[in-house]
């Protein structure tokens, strides 16, 4: 059942924001092409900051380090250009950002005009329809292109914030948390969605909500205090936990 | 001390407010209005006579009104270059750090100097290298006024600019560095946008602060009554014609000086007002 | 070819990154020529006399100048005029500036506070020659002569509006449950206001005033249609008298004074910068 070669790979990973501490101590471990990880653990685990690592977020803010290495199809990110490795590794944050200034057309394609890539007008409808009816909000909004992204409920910015990573065609799309700034319907809608994504993009999510994980996700990680705890099968994990923590963790002992 | 005393009492020092800005209004007004009356209150705004002959007295704005502008269309375009680094180096780039408040104290203690004495560093060191290169012959006029200006209204348009590019959320950088955009293509594509309106508001309230400057002005524009032909002629703004001739001003030429005051008073009113409006929706999204 | 244009990019967000480091380090040149100049060209002036002597006239710097000694007298009028007059401005401008405030900051919403309100941002952004005409008209026509009264009313009117906005911006970050706490203990209003609110926001307000004072000490245009200037020391309040400010005006338009300039200057901007670092010192010691 393994796949022949891994998408992207943390090897012995640490990450510290001063000297004493570290955030995210020696993690190891192998993501599969196509397939939904989850991130689980306590807050303060190190799973965000991990997942941050992985679009160099870091490298906005001087003071933290980060150590090992990251694969991406086998090339370390940590020696690349940052702007090189987002354009293929997408990130959608806790709580939905659109662009205030943007209107949604512009949204979706706010990569491609960060990144000062010009578009033909047929590649720029072809991509606005492509990505939003990726994230099913095309048939909400095909009337209102033209209008503020800001005005949409947090479910559908939240959308439109996927749409806008996915327009830039990365090879991995980071979650943090995503719908834990909005309601169960919402949440619904876009754990549907990367279901479905899942065909296009290998996706990597942070959760505190083990429901959500056991629903979308093929594998898991648990993390507790910066260590990578337990890595394997979500169904798996949740059925016969390896470690003591994972299980107290799984069980509501912890957390 | 009871609660009525109490609110009566807070109730009266408000009232100093109204009571200032009334007399400063019914006293300009008052003053003005001979003026406003003998020449026709258009006239008096686009007549560019200014001559005291006795017998033949002409009072006209308009050379006042141009340099006030001049001055201070200049200074806001030479203030840009400068504010706008400093905002972004306070407000960005280095937000938060040391080396971001030494520079936000550098430009409030500029903010701090007199402007007499800003007039004489103009004075006494603009003036000499303006000559020396050859810009203009006597030194002193519209340029030079501006450029001390320019110093002048950094602070104020670098701080407050600044302020609202601190307010630009988080969320919404890195959601741009997410999608592989360099921090110059951050700041142009989204810190910008977002913060615009406000920084422009800031510029406003900069415009201002220049349209009344006086001292500065006064040493540093050379002190005649036409208009300025180019940005090196000298002039007089409607602050440093008051400022030059009010001393010595009798009747018609006093009343004048008034309207002058006057005039100047409702631009910046209205200037501010925008300026201060701007602010507040800005802050408010 | 992506790669070339990540290079390119890369190098514009580089070229960015210095050019406001640049033109920000710049910003600093002037404050650093203005005081470096002020500062070679003034500090011998600089002596005990300088400050306990009164301004020379004409003819004496004259004498002086042809016998090549440095010019007698100093800046003690100056001084003693601009103590005199900003004390009456400030000792009506402070309470008034501070129940003023009090006032915005209780009466947020109301009609009538939002007027005042707006009127403050006026009265703050008037140009400062036009409170120097209107004062005036308002005290020194109908005193029939310049006085240090005028001049302290053209400063009262500078200062106030800073008062103002300062006590009601320290007022109104003080958290709420302060006052709440307050008034739950059962004290009225005004007590509460005398006894919790100022007290904390003092260490707010006095950097308000520091700030007030330090703005309006170098004023020029104000003070030339009202305190008009004395070229001796002056205790009566309704004579014209001299400060500071108009001294260097004074001096930078006789010829025979000029070298008196740059003392002159020198204690100014020593005095202003240092009040605006002592208030910002102790804006940052009573905010943590």
């Amino acid at each position: 059942m393994e796949s022949v070669k891994p998408i992207l790979e943390f090897n012995k990973t640490c990450v510290s924001y001063t000297k004493q501490t570290m955030a995210v101590k020696y993690v190891s471990a192998a993501i599969d092409r196509n397939t939904i990880t989850a991130i689980m653990g306590p807050s303060g685990c190190g799973k965000s900051t991990l997942l941050r690592a992985a679009n160099l977020m870091h490298e906005l803010y001087p003071n933290i380090r980060v150590d090992g290495e990251i694969l991406l199809n086998g090339e370390n990110i940590l020696s690349m250009e940052p702007v090189d490795v987002r354009r293929r590794i997408g990130m959608v944050f806790q709580r939905p950002a659109p662009f205030p200034t943007m209107s949604i057309t512009d949204n979706v394609l706010a990569g491609y005009a960060l990144n000062g890539i010009r578009l033909s007008k047929a590649e720029r409808e072809e991509t606005v329809e492509r990505c939003l009816k990726s994230v099913a909000l095309w048939d909400e909004v095909k009337d209102v292109l033209n209008k503020k992204g800001t005005f949409l409920s947090g479910g559908q910015q939240q959308r439109l914030c996927i749409a806008r990573a996915l327009a830039m065609k990365p090879d991995v799309l980071l979650m943090d948390e995503p719908t834990s700034a909005l309601d169960p319907i919402a949440t619904a809608h876009i754990e549907k969605l990367m279901q479905e994504l899942q065909k296009e993009v290998t996706i990597l999510i942070v959760t505190h909500n083990m429901g959500q994980a056991m629903r979308i996700s093929s594998k898991s990680m648990f993390m507790y205090l910066g260590e990578l705890v337990e890595y394997g099968d979500t169904a798996t994990m949740f059925s016969t936990p390896k470690d003591e923590r994972t299980k107290a963790y799984l069980t509501g002992r912890m957390g | 001390m009871t609660d009525k005393l109490y609110k009566v009492l807070l109730f009266v020092a408000a009232l100093t407010m109204p009571i200032v800005c009334g007399g400063v209004v019914y006293a300009l007004v008052t003053d003005a209005y001979e003026a406003f009356e003998h020449f026709g209150f258009i006239q008096f705004l686009t007549s560019k006579e200014w001559s005291y002959t006795e017998g033949a007295e002409q009072y006209g704005a308009l050379p006042f009104i141009t340099g006030t502008l001049m001055t201070t269309a200049l200074a806001l375009i030479f203030c840009i270059p400068f504010s706008l680094p400093v905002a972004l180096f306070v407000g960005e780039y280095f937000k938060g750090t040391k080396v971001a408040s030494v520079l936000s104290t550098v430009t409030d203690l500029l903010a701090g100097i007199p402007s007499i004495i800003y007039g004489l560093w103009g004075f006494y060191t603009l003036r000499p290298l303006i000559m020396a290169l050859g810009i203009s012959p006597q030194g002193s006029g519209v340029l030079t006024a501006s450029l001390v200006l320019a110093i002048m209204i950094v602070p104020y348009a670098a701080s407050l600019s600044a302020e609202f590019i601190k307010m630009v959320p988080n969320d919404l950088k890195e959601g741009a560095y997410s999608l592989g955009a360099t921090r110059a293509e951050v700041i142009r594509k989204v810190v910008f946008p977002v913060a615009g309106s406000g920084v422009f508001s800031s510029y406003v309230l900069a415009i201002g602060r220049a349209l009344g400057e006086t001292m500065t002005v006064t040493m540093l524009i050379g002190n005649t009554n036409n208009i300025p032909e180019s940005i090196t002629s000298t002039g007089n703004s409607m602050a440093s014609i008051i400022a030059n001739q009010f001393g010595e001003a009798s009747d018609l030429r006093f009343s004048s000086l008034i309207a002058i005051g006057l005039v100047l008073f409702l631009i910046t009113a209205v200037i501010n007002m925008i300026g201060k409006m701007m602010i507040t929706r800005a802050r408010i999204s | 070819m992506t790669h070339l244009k990540t290079k390119h990019r890369l190098l514009a967000d580089k070229a960015m990154l210095w050019i406001v480091c640049l033109f920000a380090t710049l910003t600093a040149v002037p404050l650093f020529a203005i005081l470096g100049e002020v500062l070679l060209r003034g500090y011998d002036q600089l002596s005990w006399s300088f400050f306990t002597e009164t301004t020379p006239t004409a003819y004496k710097a004259m004498k002086a100048i042809e016998a090549g000694e440095p010019i007698p007298g100093g800046i003690a009028n100056g001084i003693i005029g601009t103590m005199i007059m900003l004390g009456m401005a400030a000792i009506v401008a402070v309470p008034t500036g501070i129940l003023c405030g009090a006032f915005l900051a209780e009466n947020p919403k109301n009609r009538f506070s939002q007027t005042v309100s707006y009127l403050t941002d006026l009265l703050q952004g008037t140009p400062s020659v036009i409170i120097g005409i209107v004062t005036y008209m308002w005290v020194v026509v109908p005193m029939k002569g310049y006085s240090a009264i005028a001049g302290s009313v053209a400063l009262f009117v500078m200062m106030l509006p800073l008062i103002i906005r300062s006590t009601e911006e320290t007022l109104k970050i003080l958290p709420a449950s302060l006052k709440e706490a307050g008034l739950a203990l059962g004290g009225n209003r005004a007590r509460v206001m005398l006894k919790v609110q100022l007290p904390a926001a003092f260490g707010g307000i006095f950097t308000g005033v520091l700030l007030a004072i330090s703005r309006v000490i170098g004023e020029t245009a104000p003070l030339m249609f009202t305190a008009l200037g004395c070229s001796f020391i002056r205790f009566s309040i309704d004579k014209p008298i001299s400060a500071v400010p108009l001294l260097i005006w004074e001096f930078f338009n006789d010829p025979n004074l000029q070298e008196l300039i740059w003392g002159a200057s020198l204690f100014l901007l020593l005095f202003v910068l240092t009040l605006n670092l002592t208030a910002k010192y102790l804006a940052k010691k009573w905010n943590q």
